[in-house]
Parts: structure tokens; C-alpha cells; sequence
């Protein structure tokens, strides 16, 4: 399968995944939410949560661990660039509440423009931190 | 079986097919995200169709979906109340992407990276929640 069409199968994946959460459960699937109500549990809503989050993880790993030429790890990428990014992704999506799934996948199926103004604002800085990164500094 | 555990299962299904979509669309490499963004020099078009399939898929969907008076398996569906595009919105987001495009993971695919123990996520992810209870500490709650 080429990526085009790979990619294509796993987002409708993706976009089956959160319908199904929606459908069956009434929730909505934001995985940055899940984490952060995983951090701080409210009573009767931990437990979906963690299912979600194991399910993610496990099936994710399962694929890139079985499929050869899935997981290709990267080299020399320096531990203090990962760090402040994983901070300001922390920081960013319990302020914004929301990343690429929930506002991204869910918001903009549900038509929400509070989604959209935030998946427009992530795309813009993202695009203008890589083009810093890789040609001007 | 409870309704709880019958949500619980639910969620483990739904996570299970998110994961599969993530790994199977290479969104879990962070060189090909970093390809995507960059998109005055090497750019690597693929992840439109990602985020476009995903997209298209929720919007057809989730028409039939919300239609219905509650969820199968609960009293009501629990969407963001919040409608006002406020400054915590955009100044997250805005943080949120700069961390997105220096590293080149978003949170689901960091987490799938613990899973295949990346030395990357080993870093990222402690990383992540740091920042999430930094966010917590900040705001006062």
C-alpha cells in the first residue's frame, strides 16, 4: 500500500474510532482531555478514560511493532528540543483544551468554531516553528 | 454487564481503533509530521489525507450521530458547552503548535511511542504531563 492510500485508510480509521465514542458513549474523543482527566480523576469518568488511552497505546504499538518499515526511529534529535516541546504541548492543550483529536478530528466534524479558530491557530505556529527550526536558525 | 463497564469497553474499543488509525497513517512518525509542516521546503502532502480522511469521516457521521435524542449506552451526549473564542483558546492552541511543530509529535502519537518504548517518548511524554500540571498549578486549580 503506498502512503497516500495508507494514509487515507488510517485517518478514516481515526474519524470511525471517534464516531464510535460519540455513538456509543456520548463522548467526545480528545486525547490530550483524556490525559489531563487521567492526572486528575473525577469520580465515574477514570475508567473510560484509561480504556481509551490503553486501547490507543496497545494497538498503536502492536502495529508499528509487527509491520516492518512501520516504526523507523529517529536519530540525534537533541533530548532538550523534545522536552520543551513536550512542555509546551502539556501546557498548550489543557489551556486550549484541546489537540489535533479533539479539536481537530472531533471539533470540526461537529462544525464547532471555537475548534476551527483553534486548529487554524495550532496549524499556523506548527508551520511557522518548522520553517524557523529547519531554515533559519 | 453495568453500564459502566459496557462504556468502559466501548472506550477500549473506540481507543483500540484510534491507535490502529494513528500507526497505520504514519501519523506516529514525527519526521513525516515535521515533512508535512514544512511546507516551503521538503513537504510531504500525506498527512492531508490523514487529517482530511478523519475529518471528512466525522463530518459525515457524526450528523447521524447527533441526531439521535441521547448516546446507546448514556443518559446524554457530554459536548464542549464552551462557544466563545477566547484567549486561553488561542493562546493554548497557539503554544500547542509550537511544541507540535519543534518535536513533531501531538499526544496520541507520543503515547504510542511509550508503547514501542521510542527513547523519543521516553522524553516527551514525562515532558507532556509536566506541563499539564504546570498548566494546572498556574491556573490556579
Amino acid at each position: 500500500m503506498n502512503t497516500w492510500m495508507s494514509a487515507l485508510l488510517g485517518g478514516v480509521l481515526i474519524g470511525m474510532a471517534a464516531t464510535l465514542l460519540l455513538w456509543l458513549t456520548g463522548r467526545i474523543a480528545g486525547i490530550s482531555g483524556m490525559l489531563g482527566g487521567v492526572l486528575l480523576p473525577k469520580r465515574g469518568e477514570l475508567a473510560w478514560r484509561l480504556a481509551f488511552l490503553i486501547g490507543l497505546v496497545g494497538a498503536g504499538a502492536a502495529w508499528l511493532w509487527s509491520v516492518p518499515g512501520a516504526y523507523v526511529p529517529r536519530q540525534g534529535f537533541p533530548p532538550l528540543l523534545l522536552v520543551v516541546a513536550g512542555v509546551l504541548v502539556g501546557i498548550g492543550t489543557r489551556m486550549g483544551n484541546g489537540c489535533t483529536s479533539g479539536h481537530g478530528v472531533c471539533g470540526l466534524g461537529r462544525l464547532s468554531l471555537r475548534s476551527l479558530a483553534a486548529v487554524l491557530t495550532f496549524m499556523l505556529t506548527a508551520v511557522i516553528t518548522t520553517f524557523i527550526v529547519r531554515h533559519v536558525a | 454487564m453495568s453500564t459502566h463497564a459496557r462504556i468502559t469497553l466501548a472506550a477500549l474499543l473506540s481507543g483500540t481503533l484510534f491507535g490502529l488509525g494513528l500507526a497505520v497513517s504514519g501519523m506516529t512518525d514525527p519526521q513525516r509530521i515535521l515533512g508535512f509542516l514544512d511546507v516551503s521546503g521538503d513537504f510531504d502532502p500525506a498527512l492531508l489525507f490523514v487529517l482530511g480522511g478523519a475529518v471528512l469521516t466525522t463530518l459525515v457521521l457524526f450528523r447521524f450521530v447527533l441526531r439521535r435524542p441521547a448516546p446507546v449506552l448514556a443518559a446524554r451526549f457530554q459536548i464542549p458547552a464552551l462557544k466563545q473564542i477566547d484567549r486561553p483558546l488561542l493562546l493554548g492552541a497557539a503554544l500547542f503548535g509550537i511544541g507540535w511543530g519543534l518535536a513533531g509529535y501531538c499526544p496520541g502519537p507520543a503515547l504510542v511511542g511509550l508503547g514501542v518504548l521510542s527513547p523519543e517518548a521516553l522524553w516527551f511524554v514525562p515532558a507532556m504531563l509536566l506541563g499539564m500540571y504546570l498548566h494546572r498549578w498556574l491556573s490556579g486549580r
